[in-house]
């Protein structure tokens, strides 16, 4: 194996590593513009995850897999919307308790049951495929890859240049003035959920089968909290977001690939990086006032 | 607490004191968490049911596994030690208003220095228990320590930094465990190593008390009934309490009552560190087990023990039944299995039972608010993670 040979297949795993990480991250990034820290993102993507191999088993088709995979997205969104943005329980309790009860459920299901392998097609983009280095890592996906094309720059689109973007970072910088000039706030947050949710259940179902082609028990394996760490790493902004997502399929990558290298380096460092990252650009940056200013904090009319 | 007394005055001053009566009194909230963990084990039987199990097979198996003779109890308590010493500390820091949600990640560190202590200096005698579980509150107080560090020196929010904290923990250990030089079992002949260390000298070991026909009563749970017993008191009972209450209620309002709010919210947010590194020293120094440090000897009692925080409305002295149940859950979910259902049920079992109690004090509250026109019946806090209110 030549070196080049070595970086291609590290970039290719690393790619389809940051797949799933990316479609979450752009909808965390939109939950959290609007005010809504939502940790039961690893609910939604392994929820989703297993819905779409079931669904995929029963119906024979991996493509309704995919579509079953966010619908279930959209359910916890909608569950967690409710919950934490309409009877007001606290916005982490909810997502504590939707992450263990989704863990619980579909590890309790797939000990149970079995479920027959579904894979959704590869496209292999002609001409571009055969540039070297990156043509292969790139251009011979799994079709679902090809929808953030699509699904980045509409998230982009909805946040900075829609109307309804423009209320939800109000909503999640200051929701009292929000609510004084008329936007419902609680409503926005709870849309963002529902926009979250479908995209993080898309990640989960594409990880499941787009990737594997099966489930097994805690799929996802925290891949919700990297996606977490992700956002706050890129400071709120969706470029760097992806690109935290990049770097952290990449260094998932390594640690998968350095025994294959022959390489002995500690890969308890390239786990721990992204959440000592996002630690890190959380010291730095909250005195530039990049978080939105509401983060975390529900939102009760009558009180400042 | 009760400020709805008699002789109230009417009025602004009446809406003041209802500001600071968090908790809606009366009968619904007991009513709809009746219904609501009525429905919580409907729906689990339900589950049961469809995927072609027996409820009452798996109610049997769960009592047989916790309850049904000394051994089963003795098993339980086992378990039930270090979730209510995690549930006490998330209790306290849930008072000040800093919600700590990385007590799974504070579990291991405490079993790391535990560790760590106990084999470096593995002298002989009952010292070298004390000065373990010291090391494990103080290194795990410190780990919790860092992140109100961070957010009193940059704003950095407690939650997620208490979060991401956790997973830093686990690979801390994890590093701990593979390295030599560190923690590292240490090589017998030819044998391969694992990641683990190795076990902790006898007088290194918690004891078990009373030994009655079967029953022991392990030294984790004496210490851990004591912590719980000592923070109800603190909390209730002493001025330290109530400024902690005050903090967690209004910091603002605590801040001008004189309240030094970066020390004592910190100190909370150590407390409940601490705790939880007792709760990981607990689990590594146990009577029975192989008290070896392992990456995943947490087991989830991190989690856990917040959730049995979180049933028992951050109240230390309702923590100890709480904890008890899920013990009970953890102990008898071994012998699901053999009725052919997944001891994941009692996961499933736990989380509902948490919504079940979580959620209907705040549908209670709500539905008050919207009677009398909007007004904010409980007292909302102004910019801290409101984690009390979900839970009060």
């Amino acid at each position: 194996m030549s070196a080049a040979d070595d970086i291609s297949t590290i970039l290719s795993s690393g790619i389809r590593l940051t797949v799933p990480l990316a479609f979450a991250a752009c909808g965390e990034y939109l939950a959290e513009r609007a005010g809504t820290m939502n940790i039961s993102l690893e609910a939604m993507m392994l929820g989703a995850a297993f819905g779409s191999v079931a669904t995929a088993s029963a119906t024979g088709s991996a493509t309704t897999g995919l579509v079953a995979g966010v619908l279930i997205g959209l359910l916890i969104g909608f569950v967690h919307g409710n919950l934490a943005h309409r009877l007001e329980v606290n916005t982490f309790v909810v997502g504590l308790v939707l992450n263990a009860l989704v863990l619980g459920l579909t590890s309790y299901l797939i000990t149970i049951s079995s479920f027959d392998s579904h894979q959704v097609t590869q496209v292999s983009v002609p001409w571009l495929r055969d540039i070297p280095l990156i043509g292969h890592p790139l251009f011979v996906e799994r079709w679902p890859v090809y929808l953030l094309l699509l699904i980045v720059p509409l998230t982009w689109w909805l946040v900075e240049r829609s109307r309804w973007g423009l209320e939800l970072r109000a909503v999640g910088e200051q929701p009292q003035a929000a609510d004084v000039t008329g936007i419902r706030v609680n409503l926005r947050r709870r849309q963002a959920l529902l926009w979250c949710g479908a995209l993080a259940g898309l990640g989960g179902a594409y990880l499941a089968v787009g990737e594997v082609g099966s489930f097994n028990q805690n799929m996802t394996a925290g891949r919700g909290y990297i996606v977490i760490a992700a956002v706050i790493f890129g400071a709120w902004r969706l470029g760097r977001t992806l690109l935290g997502c990049v770097l952290f399929g990449l260094a998932d990558a390594m640690r998968l690939a350095l025994p294959a290298l022959g390489l002995t380096m500690n890969s308890q460092l390239l786990v721990v990086a992204p959440y000592l990252l996002a630690l890190v650009a959380m010291l730095v940056f909250t005195t530039r006032n990049r978080e939105p200013k509401s983060l975390g904090q529900p939102f009760v009319r009558g009180s400042t | 607490m009760t400020a709805s007394s008699p002789g109230a005055p009417s009025g602004t001053g009446r809406r003041l004191l209802g500001l600071l009566t968090p908790r809606p009194s009366g009968w619904q909230t007991p009513a709809a968490t009746a219904v609501a963990v009525v429905a919580a084990l409907a729906l689990s039987s339900a589950l049961i049911t469809l995927t072609g199990g027996s409820p009452s097979a798996s109610v049997q198996a769960l009592f047989e596994g916790s309850m049904a003779d000394w051994t089963a109890w003795t098993s339980t308590l086992l378990y039930t030690a270090p979730l209510l010493l995690v549930a006490v500390g998330a209790c306290v820091s849930a008072r000040s208003g800093s919600f700590n949600i990385g007590q799974e990640g504070q579990v291991l560190i405490g079993a790391l220095a535990a560790a760590w202590v106990g084999l470096r200096l593995a002298i002989n005698g009952p010292a070298l228990l004390v000065i373990m579980l010291l090391a494990a509150a103080l290194a795990a107080g410190a780990w919790a320590g860092l992140s109100s560090l961070m957010h009193r020196l940059r704003g950095v929010n407690v939650v997620v930094s208490t979060m991401l904290m956790t997973f830093v923990a686990q690979q801390v250990v994890a590093y701990a465990v593979n390295m030599p030089w560190l923690l590292q079992e240490s090589r017998v002949g030819n044998a391969p190593v694992s990641p683990q260390s190795n076990p902790l000298p006898p007088s290194g070991l918690l004891g078990s008390f009373g030994e009655y026909p079967g029953l022991q009563i392990n030294g984790g749970l004496i210490l851990a009934v004591a912590a719980a017993v000592l923070a109800a008191v603190a909390i209730t009972r002493t001025p330290w309490g109530f400024r902690l209450t005050m903090l967690g209620r209004n910091p603002l309002a605590a801040k001008h009552a004189g309240v030094r709010v970066n020390a004592l919210g910190g100190l909370a947010l150590a407390i409940s560190g601490a705790l939880a590194g007792l709760a990981g020293a607990v689990l590594l120094a146990s009577p029975v087990g192989v008290n070896r440090l392992q990456p995943g000897m947490a087991m989830n009692i991190g989690w856990d023990g917040l959730l049995v925080a979180l049933v028992a409305r951050n109240r230390p002295l309702a923590a100890m039944p709480v904890a008890l149940l899920f013990g009970v859950l953890r102990s008898g979910g071994g012998f699901l299995a053999a009725t052919g259902v997944p001891s994941f049920l009692v996961d499933v079992v736990k989380a509902l039972l948490v919504l079940a109690f979580v959620a209907p004090p705040v549908v209670v509250a709500l539905a008050r608010r919207r009677r009398s026109g909007g007004r904010p019946a409980g007292a909302r806090r102004e910019a801290a993670p409101a984690a009390e209110e979900a839970i009060a």
